[in-house]
């Protein structure tokens, strides 16, 4: 179980502020759904999280300790594009992880141990639904399959903690709902943090245990580049409402009236 | 009336319109060789069938007196020699140059500049500079070939490896992937279709500069073959020449496109 903490996070490309002071304290084991309009910094805030990323104020801790610089095995991620590799079928995919972990010259097993990872890797395209397509390559498989695949990839990691870029975005209503639960199925089983930016706010209301909105407070044309976006709601799916800020708080009302 | 761009031509339509213009050019070429021939019987421009059997037959079929070896046999065997062990070497120098140029910033930073810089000088200009450091034979030749195509595959394999979608690096980054395992497992399997592409874009130049290279300084191959007949006018051993080095290039393309398809099925299935 993992604590996240958000510590007053800033992203500021060149003179434009995308994202400013951005706290946040998630609960071990939440599933986080990041709402906004397009534009609004909730895929940069993904993509610091991820660690292609750096704040340029503030840092985000991972139980106290400060996010790796990069990209490493405790953060999986889901994005809505290009997260499998066309060149491994579905079955490599899935034992690619394995490999880099146990093979660090060759990145390759063989006998045993790959007979071994095999049986996990099978194991985890059972679970996604994917048992019958361990052969094929990406290309041969449709939109939700491959997003199943690109789940059944991150997840064979073990990682603390699942990002997820719209990773539903493409897909249809009948197989996004599918998806849905088979997601659900595995963050209850792996007791992992779900992090999820979507466009839906229906799917970020069904899936989420929480959805945090960013926003732009200030959107007078002057004042766009110099103020960036932030956390404007922060709403526990079981009803509570948690405004991060007294101040905004008192905007929203001014706003409202 | 439909519009022209939303007519497509059938199979057996598309075959025979693949066909008219080799025909017709087949047949320009009886018409003037028969006219030159009718004013002037020794006329040596545009000679007739029979001059141009009779020359493939001298060249391919029957020993040569003076070596007592097949001359066709012989220049084709120095040429593809040259040129294979050539592109060869230029491959492999592209495929490791223009992987880590694409994939490893602290690479690119030390050397894009240097091979785009590289790729400007006119290889054959650099031509007397081999033949000078190399000498003669056939290190000269092969050098030339190598050098002349290296940058150009450097470079479209770096383009490639650039094009390497950003998620597929940082996904495989969280499956653990050290910089080594990523060059391995990743970017190595997904660009060596894209550099056989490269080969197969190069080898035109390939054979330019090995044609030109043979005529200058050798004793045999296709180019040396060409440009000793021409003291001749031995148009009737140069036609015949051209179309088989068309030939072998063309079926080193097809061979290659071939061996691309079959060793990297992921590339065509779906879609």
């Amino acid at each position: 179980m993992t604590r996240v903490t958000v510590e007053n996070v800033w992203k500021v490309y060149g003179d434009q502020t995308v994202l400013e002071s951005v706290h946040l304290e998630i609960e071990p084991g939440s599933f986080i759904a990041l709402v906004g309009p397009s534009g609004c910094g909730k895929s940069t805030f993904l993509r610091m999280m991820l660690g292609d990323e750096a704040p340029s104020r503030g840092r985000i801790l991972l139980d106290g300790v400060e996010l790796d610089a990069e990209p490493s095995p405790d953060r999986g991620v889901v994005f809505q594009k290009y997260s499998v590799f066309p060149h491994l079928t579905a079955l490599q995919n899935v034992m690619l992880g394995l490999e880099f972990a146990a093979s660090p010259v060759m990145a390759r097993l063989f006998g045993k141990a790959k007979r071994k990872a095999k049986t996990e890797a099978l194991d985890m395209l059972n679970c996604v639904g994917l048992g019958h397509a361990v052969r094929k390559y990406p290309s041969e498989l449709s939109g939700g399959m491959q997003q199943r695949l690109a789940i059944a990839q991150a997840l064979i990691k073990k990682p603390k903690i699942l990002l997820l870029d719209e990773p539903f975005g493409a897909l249809d209503p009948g197989i996004r709902a599918e998806v849905h639960e088979i997601l659900l199925r595995l963050w209850r089983e792996e007791g992992m943090t779900v992090f999820m930016v979507t466009h839906d706010l229906s799917e970020a209301f069904k899936l989420g245990t929480r959805v945090i909105a960013f926003d732009r407070v200030r959107t007078r044309p002057e004042e766009m580049k110099a103020y960036g976006a932030t956390v404007t709601f922060d709403l526990k799916v079981d009803g509570k409402s948690v405004p991060p800020r007294p101040e905004l708080r008192e905007q929203l009302a001014a706003a409202a009236q | 009336m439909r519009r022209l761009i939303n007519r497509q031509p059938d199979v057996v339509v598309r075959f025979g319109l693949m066909l008219i213009p080799f025909i017709a050019v087949v047949i320009a070429y009886m018409i003037a060789s028969e006219a030159r021939l009718s004013a002037n019987p020794n006329d040596k421009l545009l000679p007739g069938w029979s001059t141009i059997a009779a020359a493939i037959e001298r060249m391919a079929f029957l020993p040569d007196q003076r070596t007592g070896s097949y001359l066709l046999l012989q220049d084709t065997i120095s040429s593809l020699t040259r040129l294979g062990i050539g592109v060869a070497v230029a491959t492999l120098i592209g495929g490791i140059f223009g992987v880590l140029q694409g994939l490893i910033p602290y690479f690119r930073a030390t050397f894009s500049a240097f091979t785009g810089v590289l790729s400007m000088i006119p290889p054959l200009a650099v031509l007397p500079i081999l033949f000078i450091v190399f000498g003669l034979g056939e290190l000269a030749k092969v050098v030339l070939v190598a050098v002349g195509i290296a940058p150009f595959i450097i470079r479209d394999l770096a383009l490639r490896t650039e094009e390497i979608p950003h998620e597929e690096i940082i996904k495989a980054q969280t499956l653990g992937a050290s910089t080594w395992q990523i060059i391995l497992r990743i970017v190595v399997p997904q660009m060596l279709p894209r550099l056989i592409d490269g080969v197969r874009l190069s080898l035109g130049a390939a054979w330019l500069f090995l044609i030109a290279a043979e005529a200058i300084a050798s004793d045999s191959g296709l180019g040396y073959r060409i440009f000793l007949m021409r003291r001749y006018l031995a148009m009737d051993v140069i036609l015949p020449y051209v179309a088989w080095i068309t030939l072998l290039a063309f079926t080193l393309d097809f061979a290659l496109r071939l061996f691309q398809r079959i060793a990297f099925r992921w590339m065509y299935r779906g879609n």
